[in-house]
This record gives C-alpha cells, structure tokens and sequence, in this order.
C-alpha cells in the first residue's frame, strides 16, 4: 500500500486520473443527458479522453516527436499509439457524421430530438396500434 | 514548465467538459466541444503527437463542429433539461471511474521509458525506418508502408459510412418542400 502514496507515483499516474475523470464526465452526458446531439458530444469527449490516454501512455521523459532530426542522440516517443489514435480519429469522424445524419432523420419522423419524446410518441402509437387507451404513459405525467 | 502546461491543459479540458454537462443551448455546447479538441490537440503537442494533434485540430474542432452546426440548423437550437433522475447515471459514472482508477494502478508511471510501449515493437520500428523507409516521419513510415492496410481499412470505413449519411439523407430536401407546401 506504501507504494500508492508517494509522490513519484501520484505524478506518475495523475494524467491517467485526469483522462478517467474526462472520459467519466463523457459517459456522464451519454447516459444522463436526453438529447440526441447531446449524447453524440458526449461520446466525442469520451473518445478524445481515449485518445489521451493512448498518446500519453507513448510519451517518453526527454523525448521529442517521432520526426528523424540531426541529432543522433534524440529520444523519441513511441511512434504506434500515435498511428492508431490517427486512425481512430479518423473513423470516429466517421461514426459521428452517420450519428448526426441518424439524428436529423428521427427529427424528419418524430419531430424532435429528446429521448423522452420520441419513447413517448412510441408508446401513443403501440397503445393506438393495440386499441386500448393506457392509463400511464412513462413521459406523460411530466409534461 | 511541462508539469505546469499540462495541469493548466486539464484544467481548461476539465472545465470545458463540464461546462458541456450543464449547458442546454446546443450551439454553446457545438462550441464547446470545438473548444475541447482544440485543447485536446494541444495537449498531444505537449505530449510530442503533431501528427495528432493537427488531425485532431482539423477534424475534431473543423469539420465534426460543422458537422454539429449543420445538424441543429436541420433539428432543434435547444435542449429540454430531463426530469429523470440524475442519482442512477452518477453512481454508474462513479462506479466505472473508480474501476479504471484501479485499473490504471499496475500502468508504468508516464514517461517511463522501460514501459512496454516504448521499448516494445516501437523501438523497432524507429530503428528500422531511416534504413528501409527513408522517410523522416515514423508515424508516416508506419501509416503509411508498415501498415498500410490498416490505413486502407480505415478508408473502407469512412466510405461506408459516406454511403450511410448519404442512404439516410438522401430526398430530405425534398421531402421538406413537400411537406411544407402542404402545410401552408
């Protein structure tokens, strides 16, 4: 247990604290928050926040980019996390606009982008579709 | 001075990320996560990613923001605050942290370079480049040549995806016209 408590440690390992809370703060809107594009921004921090960790974990103490210089003597950091954060960014890209394209078509449909609505709007048309009027709809009671 | 610059990063991603939690205007929060690639990207300057940290700028902070603004010009400016509860999300969100809190535990401390990352295939590849390669880049070398169907693959995906955005947008315009014309 002694070896968690040092200051070598805690500064060592502080980034990846800092990259759990953003990631964390992420899930947080994903889950918590009720708006399609809300939860699209949301996933973004959450994979920035990967992409953090990923490139923090190739750094080397004293190092420099991974660009061959003049000097033989250079460290350099580790070029591969470097590579395949370059790659998921740009996939990530990828996924965000089929997302956003997701979203504007549900609006085109339901007329909104909140979640509670458009469960809402579904269960007024399963209720309708089965012929019977529901005494509790979920979404409802609060609008 | 590296120590300094990268907590004052943190700082502002911090305060940026949880800005983005309690904002409803949609177009703040597009900003703002525009705000937070770009403090992202320079965090991967600091951390020697260039390479990163310029697709990040132009990618995250460019054109996903526009991306974003597109898409609430086609839907809605504002949010509705949600009446649910905000206690279950928490506890899941803390939950999780303190797992991967665990997790990072038995990780090399940052900058250790003894870490596998580093002294790994990676250090192999530096070597190797100058010799085989010839291009000062390693990042390029590796993307490029050494993994280039990974890079090849990456394009199958954007394209796939193109044809997605494309399948479900396409007769929007359209669709819109009508419906308005027999709205009125």
């Amino acid at each position: 247990m002694e070896q968690f408590i040092n200051l070598e440690f805690v500064l060592g390992h502080m980034n990846y604290w800092f990259f759990v809370v953003l990631m964390m703060t992420g899930l947080y809107v994903v889950v918590a928050r009720g708006n399609f594009l809300k939860k699209i921004v949301g996933l973004n921090l959450f994979q920035a926040a990967v992409f953090m960790l990923y490139i923090s974990m190739g750094k080397v103490a004293g190092g420099t980019a991974p660009i061959f210089g003049d000097n033989p003597d250079y460290v350099y950091s580790s070029p591969l996390p470097h590579v395949l954060i370059l790659t998921a960014i740009v996939v990530g890209i990828a996924t965000t606009s089929l997302g956003l394209a997701l979203i504007v078509r549900i609006n085109e449909v339901y007329g909104t982008i909140e979640e509670d609505a458009v469960l809402h709007q579904d269960h007024l048309i399963a209720a309708e579709e089965a012929g019977v009027t529901p005494r509790h709809i979920p979404g409802e009671a609060e609008s | 001075m590296e120590l300094a610059l990268t907590l004052l990063l943190f700082t502002l991603l911090v305060t940026t990320a949880i800005a983005i939690v309690f904002m409803t205007r949609l177009f703040a929060v597009v900003m703002l996560s525009g705000v937070f690639s770009l403090l992202a990207a320079l965090l991967f300057i600091v951390m020697d990613a260039v390479d990163v940290a310029f697709t990040e700028a132009a990618v995250g902070a460019g054109i996903s923001t526009v991306l974003m603004l597109s898409t609430i010009a086609l839907t809605a400016r504002s949010e509705t605050p949600t009446r649910t509860s905000s206690w279950t999300p928490l506890a899941v969100v803390v939950l999780t942290g303190s797992v991967l809190i665990y997790g990072t535990l038995d990780m090399p401390n940052f900058g250790d370079p003894t870490a596998p990352v580093i002294s790994g295939v990676a250090a192999g590849y530096i070597e190797r480049t100058p010799s085989e390669i010839d291009v000062p880049n390693i990042v390029t070398a590796v993307l490029a040549s050494y993994r280039s169907f990974d890079t090849f693959g990456e394009v199958v995906v954007v394209f796939t995806a193109g044809i997605g955005v494309v399948l479900l947008l396409s007769g929007l315009g359209r669709r819109r016209r009508r419906q308005g014309g027999s709205d009125r």
